[in-house]
């Protein structure tokens, strides 16, 4: 239902020292009409250029600090507010690769009261800017 | 006066606020300027700090009521029996969940609660005692693929019935009665690749009201449908038209409406749900209650245009008072 407005590409920027960046990261919107619990948010899949990134590689922080998608699972307390950026940070050596690629994010969410996955996907071509 | 009154779900503006372009005061300024007074919130996307609501924010949230002359009418709750991975929630856990809501619903000074369709009847009945006590109607949504006499609907009204509680019912989303396939469904899938012969053919099969799994086989397979085609043909599996002239009959289970819509005219009609027949259904049997307007078109469209919610919702509150004012008319006359 929000597609195409979970990724937002201005927000891409390297992490790590800026003459040695160890990965990126970009904030990002919940693709449902309400908040949910992160517990709840099975997957987090970035990819770029069709390339997916491991899982391990990923982390998550809507603000109370960074969570692997595996300690993702287990935070009852923590919810991802309706419509809040939170940031995907992305351990990539070298940073996000130079000139325009595709960034993709997939978000894959267990909704209580459907019987399948909800599944949200958003890609866009972004570059670092300079 | 009509016992019908206005207000609108803040569901239908969830574009914009989703975008940041729109807050919950705005909505509830806009609701008020269209004479739509009663507001219905869902906590979990309105309230940033849900489930943990302390008196300032409630305090905050009557406040802002107050200046715009608005009221609650509905809590729309969620029920996460998922939260744990690979395990369900257990009935206790379920019974304590709904009792939160019950209680934040009181404390907002809300009496109708709307429970999302797949909680169990059994888990509603061991929640009774705590509506009662907190003065909450739970209200069963009504949501296509269901509809009013949807076996799985009557439990809920047999445990009312049995219990003789006035405090569990049913909450009818008017997307039950969709007379006409949504023109926004059909846009959208063209433009996804649909072929026009092809989506045509399914608007006709669903104005004929024929079963949905013969034009999903005649789609998928007869004419070798492409995936546009194919997932527009299966939309017809959530798009019913329930008998408008049923309502009477579960009127006294329900004292509220999530008034759904895809798309208003600029004519001030909406092609697809049979409201021209519903409200005079409504009158006739005396309904009290709010007609909530749950616009859901943004996803259809937000692809090739900016999406206007106010302006649908105004359009839809217009139809509302003529086709209320024309069936209170045709009421007096009888």
């Amino acid at each position: 239902m929000f597609d195409k407005y979970l990724i937002d590409a201005a927000s891409l920027r390297n992490t790590g020292p800026a003459d040695a960046p160890t990965g990126f990261a970009f904030e990002a919107r919940l693709g449902y009409y309400r908040g949910l619990g992160l517990s709840m948010i099975e997957k987090l899949d970035v990819s770029i250029d069709g390339n997916a990134l491991p899982r391990a590689a990923v982390r998550f922080d809507e603000g109370g600090g960074p969570l692997t998608l595996e300690e993702m699972e287990a935070a009852y307390e923590r919810r991802w507010p309706f419509g809040a950026p939170a940031t995907i940070l992305v351990d990539h050596a070298g940073g996000f690769p130079a000139g325009e690629h595709e960034l993709a994010l997939l978000q894959q969410l267990r909704v209580s009261y459907l019987p399948f996955p909800s599944i949200n996907s958003d890609a866009k071509r972004v570059s670092l800017s300079a | 006066m009509s016992k019908i009154q206005r207000g609108v779900s803040l569901y239908s503006f969830q574009e914009e606020m989703f975008l940041g372009q729109m807050s919950v005061e705005d909505v509830l300024a806009f609701a008020s300027s269209i004479g739509a007074k009663g507001i219905e919130i869902l906590p979990e996307q309105n309230m940033p700090t849900f489930p943990h609501i302390d008196d300032a924010e409630v305090a905050r949230w009557q406040e802002m009521l107050a200046r715009h002359g608005a009221h609650f009418t509905c809590y729309d709750m969620f029920l996460d029996t998922k939260l744990r991975k690979g395990e369900t929630l257990s009935d206790a856990e379920q019974v304590e969940s709904i009792r939160r809501d019950l209680v934040l619903c009181n404390r907002l000074g809300i009496r109708n609660m709307r429970v999302l369709i797949f909680v169990r009847p059994d888990i509603l009945e061991k929640c009774v005692p705590y509506a009662e006590e907190l003065d909450v109607h739970m209200g069963v949504e009504v949501h296509a693929p269901w509809h009013l006499e949807h076996a799985w609907i009557l439990r809920t009204i047999d445990v009312a019935d049995r219990l003789g509680t006035k405090h569990l019912g049913i909450l009818p989303d008017m997307g039950v009665f969709m007379k006409h396939y949504p023109p926004e469904f059909r846009a959208r899938f063209e433009r996804q690749g649909a072929r026009p012969e092809v989506a045509q053919f399914i608007v006709d099969q669903h104005e004929q009201k024929i079963m949905c799994e013969y034009t999903i086989y005649e789609v998928a397979v007869k004419m070798g449908g492409n995936k546009a085609e194919i997932a527009m043909a299966e939309t017809l599996r959530h798009a019913p038209y329930a008998n408008p002239k049923r309502i009477k009959d579960y009127a006294p289970w329900f004292r509220h409406i999530q008034a759904k819509f895809y798309g208003m005219t600029e004519d001030c009609t909406d092609p697809a749900i049979a409201y021209e027949d519903v409200i005079p259904e409504l009158v006739k049997c005396g309904w009290e209650g709010t007609l909530s307007s749950e616009y859901e078109g943004n996803r259809w469209i937000q692809d090739v245009m900016p999406v206007d919610s106010r302006e649908q919702v105004r359009r839809q509150h217009v139809m509302f008072e003529r086709l209320i004012a024309r069936a209170e008319a045709q009421r007096e006359i009888v």
